[in-house]
């Protein structure tokens, strides 16, 4: 029981610690010009000047207000569409070849469309992360429909569960294990692309911090920012995780 | 036998399986070839409220022969009737024990035995009716526990709690024991007697154990090798409680050994 609370919380600090002290040290001794890489505390000074503004405040809420919608609209339509197309031979038929065709054109090649479609601000941006998150999810979902044992399928016959009650009590749960991992999967690469569209397509948020700082050689700002990306990233998929801990979904241990 | 005195008939029944090939060949040469024969002509018939037991070598068809009585395939030639009519598909009136664990992992042992039970009901009542089936089988107290937080033959209870809760016409049920130990086995064996004495369904079961079958059923079909065939269709009309031991079981039980091609004695 120590030892598995030891590394839960303190390995990782002490990995970060660790880190955090080489880094120092190597700015310091190899006199790494602050234009190349600030240290830390260059870095944590940057980001108090941010938090102070509250610019750090408002962009972090920003990014994870477009991730936010356009993660649930995707994921909203994706699931349903992905448990009726894994049952639905004729639908596979005429959809996933289109699905496959979309999914592997980067969400940042349709920025210059999605600038045309809806201007620039939330909505470009939101369209974005719906693209990114829809196709992925849709897959997991129909490959999660695939991978449920037909014993299952045969014992819902057997009992007559039809419509939508087999929807949410079999299919649903049945491909439950893939639609998690897709949905772990999809949030990482929402929170990619959000960055990577505010640096275009909009004037506010993490990714647009970055660029800003940069155009004004703040690189203390542009790690700061960094940070930030990859701490909201971590609590994201924290929070993802939950869903498996959950005491109504603990039967998901037998798939692991 | 008169027409009402048949719960279920097997006429002329083929099953064969598409035979799979990583190699793909011409359709011309030889398409019989293709095929995998797993019944041949089978023909039988069971009485209404009567528990009959399907022995026979593994691969031989067994499960085939009991999911096409179930509805759940086709076979490729001849028909299945109960109470005279053909079947055209499952009906929560045939419940099938699977092979394989058949609860729902994500569903608790009282939310799987819910499933059988009565849909018009309220759900007040359902809720006592499932908690008599989980005392039935011995799962009080297990009530919120998933099915990979109960033993091997815990969650065979449940599953034939599920089963039972629908008061099934025909129960199937596929070696529902055969992975647990021999004492367990042994109980539910017993248990199972008293199901079918309670409950009156008509009971089609899966064993390889020769002795189980002599012990349970009233009807005892053993089928051969592959393609499957019937080798022997016996009447048991013997009492319960039964001793393999002595008199005409005991000489029934060493033909039967002879028959699969054993010895009774090692
Ligand atoms: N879906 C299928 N596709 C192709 N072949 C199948 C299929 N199901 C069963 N078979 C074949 O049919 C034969 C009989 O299978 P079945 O499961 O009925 O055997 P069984 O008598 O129940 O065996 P066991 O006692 O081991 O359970 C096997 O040779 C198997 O390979
Ligand atoms: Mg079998």
């Amino acid at each position: 029981m120590r030892v598995y609370r030891y590394s839960k919380y303190l390995y990782p600090t002490l990995t970060f610690l660790v880190l955090t002290v080489a880094w120092a040290l190597l700015v310091r001794l190899l006199h790494v010009s602050p234009y190349k890489m600030p240290g830390p505390l260059a870095v944590t000074r940057g980001l108090w000047h941010l938090a102070l503004s509250g610019r750090l405040f408002d962009y972090t809420i920003a990014s994870l207000y477009r991730v936010t919608w356009g993660y649930y609209m995707a994921v909203a339509c994706a699931i349903p569409a992905g448990l009726v197309l894994g049952r639905w031979g004729t639908g596979r038929a005429l959809f996933n070849p289109l699905i496959q065709f979309l999914r592997p054109i980067s969400p940042l090649a349709w920025i210059p469309l999605a600038m045309m479609w809806f201007g620039v601000g939330d909505q470009p941006a939101i369209f974005l992360i719906f693209l990114s998150s829809f196709f992925p999810m849709v897959v997991f979902t129909m490959s999660g429909v695939a991978g449920i044992k037909s014993t299952y399928l045969r014992v819902a016959e057997n009992f007559g569960i039809r419509g939508t009650a087999f929807y949410l009590k079999v299919l649903l749960p049945g491909a439950f294990p893939d639609i998690l991992v897709g949905l772990r999967i999809t949030l990482g690469t929402a929170w990619l692309v959000i960055v990577a569209a505010e640096m275009i397509a909009v004037k506010s948020g993490l990714g647009y911090l970055i660029l800003d700082a940069r155009n004004s050689l703040n690189m203390d700002q542009v790690i700061g920012g960094m940070i930030i990306i990859g701490i909201t990233g971590l609590c994201l998929d924290r929070a993802i995780c939950m869903l498996e801990n959950l005491d109504s979904t603990r039967w998901l241990k037998i798939y692991r | 036998m008169t027409a009402t005195n048949k719960k279920i008939e097997v006429r002329n029944l083929f099953k064969s399986y598409q035979e799979r090939r990583t190699r793909k060949r011409s359709p011309r040469d030889c398409p019989h070839q293709h095929e995998c024969l797993v019944l041949k002509n089978i023909n039988f018939s069971v009485a209404p409220e009567k528990f009959t037991c399907f022995i026979g070598p593994s691969g031989c068809g067994k499960s085939t022969l009991l999911r096409i009585i179930a509805g759940f395939e086709k076979p490729v030639a001849g028909k299945v009737l109960i109470d005279g009519k053909k079947v055209k598909g499952p009906s929560s009136k045939h419940i099938f024990v699977f092979q394989e664990d058949g609860l729902f992992p994500w569903m608790t042992a009282s939310q799987n035995i819910a499933l059988g039970a009565g849909k018009t009901s309220g759900p007040e009542e359902r809720r006592k009716q499932v908690e008599e089936y989980l005392d039935l089988v011995g799962l009080k107290g297990f009530e919120k526990h998933y099915p990979h937080e109960l033993s091997g033959g815990m969650r065979r209870r449940a599953e034939v709690a599920r089963a039972l809760i629908t008061n099934p016409d025909i129960l199937f049920m596929d070696e529902p024991f055969a992975a647990l130990d021999y004492l367990t086995r042994l109980q539910m064996r017993e248990e199972m007697l008293n199901v079918h004495a309670m409950f009156k369904s008509t009971i089609l079961f899966i064993t390889h154990d020769i002795d189980e079958a002599l012990q349970l059923a009233d009807q005892l079909i053993i089928l051969s090798d592959r393609p499957g065939k019937i080798k022997a269709d016996i009447s048991l009309p013997y009492p319960h409680p039964r001793d393999l031991g002595t008199g005409e079981l005991s000489r029934l039980r060493k033909e039967i050994y002879f028959l699969m091609g054993l010895h009774p004695a090692l």
